[in-house]
């Protein structure tokens, strides 16, 4: 196969950031807060360079949807070996209701305009935790889907894919092209260092409307309100043991 | 002062500053004990002796790139993963 692998990553919050609630409960605050690339979207552009590397397939597009700061994370994917980026522009209302629905149609219209062979995503995004547009972009383009891959392989022109289930491994050969969502223990994402990243300045990033896909971006869901996780309730030391059965029934558990 | 090496000099300092932009104990810390340590060994002229400090400044790269790799990845086992009975 030397086909194109278009490869979607996001920009989320930081892992390592500690996550504050608006304090209008709306959302999360993200307001010169520090973002990066998510981390199993680093695993997906890995393994498509890695494919490329292999000469198993031709090219690797780096796509992310959002505002103008989605482009640091197309230039973090280059950096790591991605040949070009796409940067769909999505900003104001529509990037705060953005969410799996829409980029998958996104996608999936990308896929067809750029005749891709394979599209690999991270399996989840770690701000929303949805686990969702890889299957519905599967879905939209009829394509069979390889999710939580812990090793994809090539076979002819099928792809041998073992997945992480509950379970333990399953290994599956589905037919190309196909859609992957890359798990944890795929790979280990080389890091993209400063030169990497001054290199990769060369490469071009096209920009593109949702409106020229034809795609809509009206969300069926709607946020009604972010909280906190409940705290976690400071311990009572007791004296004896008479102390502790007597709280203990206090409340209601003998 | 050997003018190539100057170069690399040059080019380990700002790569190590880049990296440690994601230092966990944050990037003034480092860079704080990054010039110091540059700065330590300013008046070194032995062209071997440079390329000696330079190759272990290439190894603090790899070091800082594993750092993170693990911190990233032991955060994202503990919170996507069951613990392994």
């Amino acid at each position: 196969m030397s086909g194109r692998v278009l490869v979607g990553v996001k920009r989320v919050i930081d892992y390592a950031v500690k996550i504050r609630v608006k304090p209008d409960n709306s959302g999360v605050v993200t307001d010169g807060v520090k973002h990066s690339m998510n981390p199993f979207c680093e695993i997906a552009v890995e393994e498509a360079v890695k494919l490329k590397e292999k000469k198993l397939i031709k090219e690797v597009v780096a796509v992310s949807c959002g505002p103008q700061q989605a482009q640091e994370t197309i230039r973090t994917a280059l950096a790591m070996g991605a040949d070009r980026g796409i940067h769909v522009q999505v900003t104001g209302k529509d990037y705060e209701t953005l969410g799996p629905l829409q980029v998958s149609k996104i996608l999936a219209a990308l896929a067809k305009k750029e005749d891709a062979q394979l599209i690999i995503l991270g399996k989840q995004a770690i701000d929303d935790d949805c686990n969702q547009t890889g299957q519905m972009t599967a879905a939209l383009l009829d394509w069979p889907q390889g999710t939580f891959a812990s090793e994809v392989s090539m076979e002819g022109d099928k792809l041998k894919v073992v997945r992480e289930i509950d379970g333990g491994l399953e290994m599956i050969k589905i037919n190309t092209p196909a859609v992957v969502s890359a798990d944890l223990r795929l790979n280990t994402p080389r890091y993209a260092t400063l030169p990497n990243i001054m290199k990769a300045k060369k490469k071009k990033i096209a920009n593109v409307n949702p409106a020229d896909l034809g795609v809509d971006l009206t969300s069926r869901v709607e946020i009604l309100r972010v909280d906190e996780p409940p705290q976690r309730q400071a311990g009572v030391k007791v004296e004896t043991v008479d102390d502790l059965v007597g709280k203990l029934k206090d409340t209601g558990r003998i | 002062m050997a003018n190539p090496l100057r170069g690399e000099v040059i080019r380990l300092y700002k790569n190590l500053l880049y990296l440690g932009r994601e230092y966990p104990k944050g990037s003034a810390y480092f860079r704080e004990r990054l010039k110091s340590a540059f700065m330590k060994n300013k008046d070194v002229t032995d062209p071997e002796q440079i390329k000696k400090l330079v190759a272990r400044g290439d190894f603090v790269i790899k070091e800082l790139e594993a750092l993170y790799f693990l911190r990233k990845y032991r955060a994202m086992k503990k919170r996507y993963y069951e613990p392994e009975k």
